[in-house]
């Protein structure tokens, strides 16, 4: 058991299908919930399987870019939850309890 | 070593984000994106970036996920949702079929492109020779790269960060009387 521990490593792949894990239930959580807040954590996970991709080729490929990359995105990403949710504020003060399927008032 | 942390941060994250999506009560939605931040946290600190970990732990952890909490709070929505109603019968199954779609097609090309030879990068002087010195090398490498490569972006962030604040302050206040929206 222990040799397997030591004979296994952990390549960049691993770390690229976690992400690709983590991305896909972002995804399904961005269709499946209603409330507005969870749809927002939802794209934050995403944010976030993205990053994971990125600091992991940035190993891979031992260029620091990959890691200021990840920099920027973390300041928009905490940058479009504010405006979001001040938003998303605005929107329930005026109908209590919303959910997206209420929000329709652009339909054509 | 590696293994044993990959396992577990990947548990932890894995099981956040399902947490994130199947939970009814968005404040535990919200503490299970608290865990999957850290297990993303963890993997970044077992790649040796760092400092990623660190900001990742502040402005995620610290940060976000509070403001998330705070309008959970503020706006009293802190009670279970009932996930049972769907408007429409078809969406669940088909979201899912999108999701396990887009995983093996993204899988695919992860395994498909494994053994192609990576790309050499040579870095730039300013950041070789931030990643010659001895120690705190990351956070060296990342603000040589950062303040000499990117600065222009880095400036932009600033002007993103104040029209965001602008944006939220006009967002957020109550009109005056007499005053139209």
């Amino acid at each position: 058991m222990t040799s397997f521990i030591t004979a296994v490593t952990v390549t960049t792949t691993w770390y690229l299908l976690l992400a690709a894990m983590l991305f896909a239930i972002g995804v399904v959580g961005v269709m499946v919930r209603r409330n507005p807040l969870i749809l927002f954590m939802c794209i934050e996970l995403m944010l976030n399987a993205v990053n994971l991709t990125f600091v992991a080729l940035a190993r891979r490929l031992g260029d620091i870019g990959g890691q200021s990359t990840v920099f920027f995105v973390m300041v928009v990403a905490a940058a479009e939850v504010v405006v979001g949710l001040g938003i998303i504020v605005a929107i329930l003060r005026r109908k209590p309890g919303a959910t997206t399927d209420d929000l329709a008032e652009l339909k054509g | 070593m590696e293994l044993f942390v990959f396992v577990v941060a990947a548990a932890m994250v894995l099981g956040g984000a399902v947490g994130v999506v199947l939970r009814s009560h968005p404040v535990h939605a919200a503490l299970s994106l608290v865990l999957t931040l850290f297990g993303v946290s963890v993997l970044f600190v077992a790649q040796e970036a760092n400092f990623l970990a660190a900001v990742q732990v502040i402005v995620y952890a610290g940060a976000i996920v509070v403001l998330f909490l705070f309008v959970i709070m503020l706006l009293g929505v802190d009670k279970v949702e009932d996930l049972q109603i769907e408007p429409f019968k078809i969406q669940r199954p088909a979201a899912v079929a999108v999701g396990a779609g887009l995983l093996s097609l993204i899988s695919m090309a992860i395994i498909v492109a494994r053994d192609a030879n990576a790309p050499t990068v040579t870095p730039s002087d300013a950041v070789q020779a931030a990643l010659d010195g001895s120690h705190d090398n990351n956070i060296r490498a990342i603000a040589r790269d950062v303040f000499s490569d990117h600065v222009l972006a880095f400036e932009l962030t600033s002007v993103l960060l104040v029209i965001a604040v602008v944006a939220t302050v006009m967002l957020a206040r109550k009109p005056r009387k007499g005053e139209t929206t």
